[in-house]
């Protein structure tokens, strides 16, 4: 199967002249022999596992220290190329967010037969709770998500929407940290734009959406899970940079109108909490009483206009594996836009004919759970066995509506650093759109890399590893 | 400041100074061991053991006292709470939590002592040398303080990992006082003799006190030098009124920085007070043994305290 190469354009990597935002990465790959490189290797690793940068994947047991794999080999964007993603994530954020607002009021667009309402209200992401209630300047998703693949020069398809709390940042801004640390030089021969002032413009993101009741400058607060969850890591370390508090839900409390964290000097007003964990574990009065995570009774106040919750509950709604292929309706019905990004061509396995199409081509496809994330449970056809095929034909069988299928893109390699030297390696993108008062991007994001040859799979729960995503000034 | 975050805090330092303890007390269990006598040679691991509150675990889990296993036991073993391992463990997952509360070399002194702990746990332990082993956690414990002590803002946070140490070290000094004049001398008419001295220097060994209380007195080791030392010297880092008067100042800069002054203040302030004004000659006019229960109580019910004014978040214990 022929891919395009970010570095060397042409199919299958075999160009010969670097592309235009990669000119200079030549000279410094041949600056660095296979000592030097190995040594700057293993000082990354190094200080990754000092800083205490590290990711627990969930059921696999071990070491809950894990090292995500950095590789040390940049993925470049131009300006130019960059600014045509730009319009295109927030343009689906925008829409992504009207749709939120629209479905938990009158449903215009589903009134209007552009989605059945099956897919919507049925979806067990829909909280009916929040029907009727807008939070703050509208906006039910403040930091989306919106993984992105590429296949061509000019070709890039959004792979997957994340409208609840899309995680990786901390891996953009700890890559880059350390890439200025270790090659300084680098910096200084390509013009690359920072992505360090993401946690501030987060903090702006997160104060411009303060409930109605709060008057004077808002206190902002994450919400945790706790330590022992895989993200802990990334929730500190956010916290530190916007100099906010990092809590529990046994650190806040519900007394009368609004919520309070329990400090050392008494009680403490919070207005907006940029909440790390689902739904379901928010508030046990609420949503599941067997909730330990959660603070009894924050719905309540949430509704009332005490307090923000980012993202809102209910955000989930709109980023569903099956609610994703109605994205580019969504631009078109509420921005009156045609969409800038184009969607992977996409099977859902609960229409019949789509689930016929799908059974008879498991071999090509890559086939996902609906409610399924982080490369748990997909089938990717042309990488597996027929043993494999087999038992998730059985799986899709019973039950079609809990799947969908796309074709297997030849996703775009990189240069990365591998045992023998430096091969192409598949990547993807997930930069974070903030939307709050205004909506912003800083340029950049998280590049994963599948290390493995061959795969497809970039997940970091399955072996992928992070690069540092350029994106050049003009 | 979170309450949570001021007990992660708070644990930090107890679990340092309890590693930093554990350490001690393993060191000078070796150096006894070593000493000939008529039977063979000496061994106060078992005294040891009581003193450090470890005796009942290790009975369970090892029965007869065999160095290597008291090694184990003292060092490595996750099933001993108060081993090495385990409280280094703990303060470096305690400062895993509150990663924003800490400085950057505070967190690299925790996380670099948990590194290297599990470095030396995939090491064969034939090939671990005790005195390394030591030396090395004792080593952790000041690297931990030290960068404490340098970098840290001195805010609220900071008075409370102070407390946390000042408290621990106090319960430490206490018990280990305690369990010298219970445990190891049962009989009284050895009061006063050779073994109740070489006692007696055991003790000040283990508090790492030995050269500062010959500097401090000189002279023979005598049990009430040594109970003045141990608990009415300001200049001994680990008596008890430095403790005390260490708990006290920072409780106070607590109450000057949240302009309240709580209940416990004036508890801590009253426990001073009562130190202050004893002798030694009282305190063994009371018993030792009577006196230094009375103070880990007190020390105790001021513990329960804090956590009921800073620490739980109820805010309990209005002045």
């Amino acid at each position: 199967m022929g891919y395009f190469d970010e570095m060397n354009g042409g199919a299958n990597g075999g160009g010969s002249n670097a592309r235009p935002p990669y000119a200079r990465l030549g000279d410094w790959l041949q600056s660095m022999p296979a000592e030097l490189r190995s040594l700057k290797q293993a000082e990354a690793e190094a200080l990754f596992r000092r800083i205490g940068i590290t990711f627990a994947v969930y059921g696999e047991g071990g070491d809950p220290d894990r090292l995500i794999p950095f590789d040390m080999f940049p993925r470049v964007f131009s300006g130019a190329e960059w600014a045509r993603l730009e319009r295109g994530i927030k343009q689906r954020a925008r829409a992504l967010n009207a749709f939120l607002v629209d479905v938990y009021g009158r449903g215009e667009i589903v009134r209007a037969g552009r989605i059945p309402a099956r897919l919507v209200y049925q979806n067990e992401a829909y909280e009916k709770a929040v029907a009727g209630f807008v939070p703050p300047k509208g906006v039910y998703s403040h930091i989306v998500g919106i993984d992105i693949v590429r296949t061509g020069p000019d070709e890039f398809f959004v792979l997957e929407d994340n409208c609840r709390t899309p995680s990786g940042v901390s891996y953009m801004l700890e890559s880059r940290e350390m890439m200025m640390r270790m090659f300084p030089s680098l910096f200084r021969e390509n013009r690359i734009q920072p992505v360090d002032i993401y946690p501030d413009k987060l903090r702006r993101t997160l104060t411009s959406v303060a409930p109605q009741k709060c008057n004077g400058a808002p206190t902002v607060v994450i919400l945790t899970p706790g330590h022992f969850n895989s993200a802990y890591y990334e929730h500190s370390f956010l916290a530190d940079l916007m100099g906010v508090e990092l809590v529990e839900g046994q650190d806040l409390f519900v007394d009368g109108e609004f919520v309070y964290m329990r400090t050392t000097e008494g009680p403490k007003r919070v207005d907006v909490i940029y909440r790390r964990i689902d739904d379901a574990f928010l508030d046990p009065l609420c949503f599941r009483p067997d909730s330990m995570l959660g603070v009894p009774g924050l719905m309540d106040v949430y509704r009332s206009g005490g307090v923000t919750i980012c993202s809102a509950p209910g955000a989930g709604v709109a980023d569903d594996k099956a609610v994703y292929t109605y994205v580019p309706e969504m631009v078109r019905f509420y921005l009156g836009e045609e969409p800038i990004l184009q969607n992977v061509p996409t099977w859902q396995c609960g229409k019949p004919d789509d689930l016929g199409h799908v059974l008879a081509n498991l071999a090509e496809l890559v086939v996902k759970e609906v409610h399924g994330s982080g490369g748990y449970g997909m089938l990717v056809g042309p990488k597996s066995t027929a043993e494999q095929i087999e038992a998730f034909r059985a799986k899709i069988s019973a039950n079609p509506a809990n799947y969908i299928a796309q074709p297997t893109l030849s996703l775009s390699t990189v240069p990365t650093f591998v045992e023998e030297g430096v091969a192409p390696r598949h990547v993807d993108l997930r930069p974070y759109c903030l939307v709050g008062e205004t909506i912003e991007l800083v340029p950049g994001g998280l590049t994963r890399v599948a290390l493995r040859e061959g795969s497809l799979v970039v997940n970091s729960s399955q072996g992928g590893g992070v690069k540092d995503t350029w994106v050049l000034a003009e | 400041m979170l309450s949570r975050t001021a007990d992660n805090l708070f644990w930090i330092a107890r679990y340092m100074e309890r590693a930093d303890t554990a350490a001690r007390l393993l060191q000078v269990g070796s150096r006894i061991s070593l000493i000939p006598t008529a039977q063979g040679f000496r061994s106060e691991w078992d005294s040891l053991l009581q003193a450090s509150g470890m005796a009942e675990g290790f009975g369970r889990k090892y029965g007869d006292p065999v160095q290597r296993n008291l090694e184990s036991w003292l060092f490595f073993d996750r099933d001993n709470p108060s081993s090495v391992a385990s409280c280094i463990t703990s303060a470096r997952e305690n400062g895993r939590i509150v990663r924003t509360a800490l400085t950057t070399q505070t967190w690299d002194a925790l996380n670099m002592a948990f590194q290297e702990l599990r470095q030396l746990e995939r090491q064969e332990r034939s090939r671990l040398d005790l005195s390394m082993l030591t030396d090395w956690a004792m080593r952790q414990a000041a690297l931990v303080r030290g960068a404490i002590d340098a970098t840290l803002l001195r805010n609220d946070g900071y008075n409370f990992l102070n407390i946390g140490y000042y408290l621990e070290r106090a319960d430490n000094t206490a018990r280990l006082m305690d369990v010298k004049y219970y445990v190891l001398l049962p009989s009284l008419e050895l009061v006063g003799s050779g073994l109740d001295n070489y006692q007696w220097s055991m003790l000040l060994r283990a508090l790492g006190s030995q050269r500062a209380f010959h500097w401090a007195y000189g002279g023979d080791v005598t049990a009430a030098k040594i109970a003045d030392f141990l608990i009415l010297n300001r200049q001994c880092p680990r008596s008890l009124i430095t403790c005390l008067a260490g708990i006290e100042n920072h409780l106070g800069r607590l109450a000057k920085a949240y302009r309240r002054e709580m209940a416990v203040q004036e508890q801590a302030r009253a426990l001073l007070a009562d130190l202050e004004s004893e002798t030694a000659e009282r305190i063994f006019d009371e018993g030792l043994h009577e006196y230094l229960t009375r103070f880990i109580t007190g020390t105790a019910a001021l513990g329960g305290a804090i956590h009921d004014t800073y620490l739980s978040g109820e805010m309990r214990g209005c002045a």
